[in-house]
C-alpha cells in the first residue's frame, strides 16, 4: 500500500513568476509547508491577504512526528475551517497507566470537562494534520481565495531590503527571485532562513534523543496511554506508548544524548526492546523508525524587520507535553490578524512587536515546562533521583503524590499577562478569563461561544446590551449580546463569577483584550486603541 | 495558618525524636534517604500552603 507520506501532494509546477522579467512582489511569502506554514497561509488567505507558500518538498511529513493536538489547536483549526476533519479522524483516549521500573504504579481516567465543543486533545499523525490543511487550502483556492502553494521550491538565499526581502528560489527549472513584503519563516528547527540571515538560536537548556517508532499491531490492543519511568527495557530513561488512528501505535523511547543513532535505529535493536515493552506474544509491524534529536532553545527575538519566525524555526522544545506543533499553531493564531491589520493599514507596524512579546512569553513557558518534565523524567543529580523515586513510590499508594508525577504537561494556551495589548480588567471577574487569556469555550444557545466569535474583533455583552456592530478606530467590531435569560451556568462560572453582567472585548485570535462590568463606549474605544498597538496605556 | 512557625509546636518532642530514629532503624543509608524523601513529600502535602512551604525551605537553608 502506498503510504500517505509517499504521495506528492503539491508537486512542482512552473509559475508565471519564473518567467517575469523582474521579480514579482508579494505581500506575504511563507517558507515551509509544515503544519505551521500551512496554517499561517490559511489564516491570511481567509482574511483575503494574498499569500504564497514555498516548500522544497511536495509531500506531507514522513512518519507520525507530532501526534497530540491540544484543545486550543483544535479550536484554531475550527477557525481555519478544518477542525471537523481533524477531530473525526483523531483518536480520543481517557485511560492512562504509569509504570515505574517493572511495575504499574497507578492508572487514571481523564474525564472530559463539560461545556466545551472540543476534547482536551486528540491523537493524530502529523501527516494527517498536514493533509487536512492542504485540503483546506485547495478548498480556499476553489473559492477564489488568494493562496498558492509551490512544491519543489527551495529557498536558497535571502537579501533584506528596507521594505521587502529578495527571496531566491531554486527549482528543477533553475532559480528565480521573488520580492516578499513580509516573509514568514516556518521552515522548521533547522531553519535555512535563520541561517541565511545569520540569526542566533540560543538557549540549549538541554538536549536529548528519542527513538520514535510507529507500530502496527496485528491484534487488538487497548486505546490507552502508557508511560514508563526507568523501565527494565530502557534503564534510566522513559518510554511512551500512544494510540493513533488506523491501528497505528506510537512508541517513544528516550535515549539520552550520547548514543550511536545508526545503531539504535536498526530493527534488530529496536524489535527486542519493543517486545519487552509490549509482551512477547504481541505481534506487530514497524511502519516507521526515526531518531528525533532536539535541543531546547529559542531565537533571541522572533522578528527581524520584515522577516518573522514562527513554529520550530523560532523555538524548539522536548516532545513531553506535545508543545512543538501546538505552540506553533498559537504563533500562527497570534500573528495572522496582526499582520493583516498592518498590511491593510488599519494598525501600525508596531502591533507586530506584540507578537514578539506574546509568543516569546509562550516559548519561555514551554521551555520552562519542558525543563521541569525533563528534570523529573531524567533526574540530573542523586538527590533529584531520590525525590523522583519517592514521588513514584508514593503514587502507588497515595493519591496526593500523583499530581507531582510529571511525564509532560500537556500544552495549554498561554495567557499573555503583561502584554502591551491588554486593557482594563475587573478583578472580581473570573481570573482565568482575565485580559490576555484565551477565551474559554462555553455553550451558547444551540452553538458554542468560540464558534460564534469566529475570527473577528468581538464585543461580548453578557447580561448587558452591546451594539450589533461598530466601527472603532477604523476597524469593524462585531457585537454579541447574551441576554440575562440565556446566561447558562458555564457562562456564569467562566465569565461572571458573582457578577450579573460583564462586557468583554475579544481579539481575533480569541484572546481577551479587556473587560468591564458596565458598557461604556469611551472605555471600549480606549481599549481598542491599545489592542491595535496605537499606543495608550496598557494595564 | 499562613506563616511557618519556628516556635516550639511539637507534641512531646523527645518522643517524636525517638520515633523518627526508630523509623530509620535497620535501614541502609540509601533506604534512609528514600524514607526521608517520602516523609518530606508527605509532610509537604500535609502543609499544602506554598507560602508556608517556601518559608520552611528558607528556614532549613539558613541553619
Ligand atoms: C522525527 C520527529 C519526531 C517528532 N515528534 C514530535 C512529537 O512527538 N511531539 C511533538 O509535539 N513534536 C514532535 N516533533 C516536532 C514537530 O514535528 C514540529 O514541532 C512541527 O513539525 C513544527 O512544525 P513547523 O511547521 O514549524 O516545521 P516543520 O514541520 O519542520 O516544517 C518545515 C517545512 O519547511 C520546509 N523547508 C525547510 N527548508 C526549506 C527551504 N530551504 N525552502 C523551502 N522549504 C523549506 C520543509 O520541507 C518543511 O516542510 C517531531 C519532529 C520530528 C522531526
Amino acid at each position: 500500500m502506498t503510504k500517505l507520506f509517499e504521495v506528492p501532494l503539491y508537486p512542482y509546477k512552473r509559475s508565471a513568476d519564473q518567467d517575469a522579467p523582474t521579480p514579482i512582489r508579494h505581500p506575504v511569502v511563507v517558507i515551509g509547508a509544515g503544519p505551521v506554514g500551512l496554517a499561517m497561509a490559511i489564516d491570511l488567505a481567509q482574511a483575503d491577504i494574498p499569500v504564497v507558500v514555498l516548500d522544497e518538498n511536495d509531500k506531507v511529513s514522513v512518519g507520525s512526528r507530532a501526534i497530540c493536538f491540544s484543545k486550543r489547536t483544535l479550536e484554531i483549526f475550527d477557525r481555519l475551517g478544518c477542525g471537523d476533519e481533524m477531530v473525526n479522524k483523531g483518536v480520543v483516549w481517557n485511560v492512562g497507566k504509569v509504570f515505574f521500573g517493572d511495575r504499574q504504579v497507578y492508572d487514571f481516567n481523564l474525564l472530559p470537562e463539560e461545556g466545551h465543543k472540543r476534547p482536551a486533545f486528540i491523537n493524530l499523525q502529523q501527516y494527517y494534520c498536514e493533509l487536512y490543511l492542504v485540503e483546506r487550502i485547495r478548498a480556499l483556492q476553489a473559492e477564489g481565495k488568494p493562496i498558492e502553494i509551490r512544491g519543489g521550491n527551495k529557498v536558497v538565499n535571502l537579501v533584506e531590503q528596507e521594505d521587502h526581502t529578495i527571496v531566491t528560489i531554486e527549482t528543477v527549472d533553475g532559480a528565480y527571485n521573488l520580492d516578499a513584503e513580509w516573509l514568514i519563516a516556518c521552515d522548521g528547527a533547522a531553519s535555512p532562513a535563520r541561517r541565511l540571515l545569520d540569526k542566533d538560536f540560543v538557549g540549549r537548556v538541554f538536549e536529548d534523543n528519542f527513538l520514535i517508532t510507529d507500530v502496527i499491531m496485528k491484534a487488538d490492543f487497548p486505546t490507552e496511554r502508557w508511560f514508563w519511568f526507568d523501565p527494565p527495557f530502557n534503564k534510566d530513561q522513559s518510554a511512551l506508548l500512544h494510540k493513533q488512528p488506523d491501528g497505528v501505535w506510537r512508541i517513544d523511547l528516550q535515549l539520552g544524548w550520547d548514543i550511536d543513532k545508526e545503531e539504535e535505529k536498526k530493527p534488530e535493536n529496536v524489535i527486542p526492546r519493543l517486545k519487552q515493552m509490549l509482551g512477547d506474544d504481541v505481534e506487530f509491524d514497524l511502519e516507521w523508525v526515526s531518531i528525533y534529536t532536539f535541543q531546547c532553545r529559542r531565537m533571541e527575538t522572533f522578528r527581524h524587520g520584515r522577516v518573522i519566525f514562527a513554529g520550530d524555526s523560532a523555538h524548539q522544545v522536548s516532545p513531553f507535553g506535545a508543545r512543538g506543533a501546538n505552540s506553533g499553531f498559537q504563533d500562527v493564531d497570534n500573528l495572522g490578524w496582526k499582520l493583516k491589520l498592518v498590511l491593510t493599514g488599519e494598525a501600525p507596524e508596531t502591533l507586530l512587536d506584540s507578537y514578539v512579546f506574546e509568543r516569546e512569553l509562550g516559548a519561555d513557558e514551554n521551555i520552562l515546562q519542558s525543563s521541569r518534565s525533563t528534570d523529573f523524567i531524567t533526574p540530573k543529580s542523586e538527590i533529584s533521583r531520590i525525590f523522583r523515586d519517592a514521588v513514584l513510590d508514593l503514587s502507588e499508594h497515595y493519591e496526593f503524590a500523583r499530581p507531582l508525577v510529571n511525564s509532560g504537561r500537556l500544552s495549554v494556551p498561554s495567557v499573555y499577562d503583561g502584554s502591551p495589548l491588554n486593557g482594563p480588567d475587573v478583578d472580581t471577574l473570573p481570573v482565568f478569563t482575565r485580559p490576555g487569556s484565551p477565551i474559554v469555550d462555553a455553550p451558547l444557545g444551540n452553538s458554542w461561544l468560540l464558534e460564534t466569535l469566529e475570527g473577528d474583533f468581538v464585543l461580548l455583552g453578557i447580561g448587558v446590551d452591546v451594539p450589533d456592530g461598530v466601527e472603532l478606530q477604523g476597524v469593524t467590531v462585531k457585537g454579541i449580546t447574551v441576554p440575562k435569560a440565556e446566561i447558562n451556568p458555564f457562562l456564569q462560572a467562566r465569565y461572571l463569577n458573582e457578577a450579573d453582567q460583564a462586557v468583554y472585548l475579544i481579539r481575533p485570535d480569541q484572546h481577551v483584550a479587556a473587560r468591564w462590568t458596565e458598557f461604556d463606549m469611551d472605555n471600549i474605544e480606549t481599549a481598542m486603541n491599545i489592542v491595535l498597538g496605537k499606543g495608550g496605556q496598557g494595564q | 495558618m499562613t506563616t511557618a512557625t519556628t516556635k516550639p509546636n511539637l507534641d512531646q518532642p523527645d518522643a517524636f525524636y525517638a520515633d523518627l530514629l526508630t523509623a530509620h532503624e535497620g535501614l541502609t543509608k540509601e533506604e534512609s534517604d528514600a524514607f526521608n524523601a517520602r516523609l518530606i513529600l508527605l509532610m509537604a502535602n500535609q502543609i499544602g500552603d506554598r507560602k508556608v512551604l517556601n518559608q520552611l525551605l528558607e528556614a532549613a537553608g539558613s541553619k
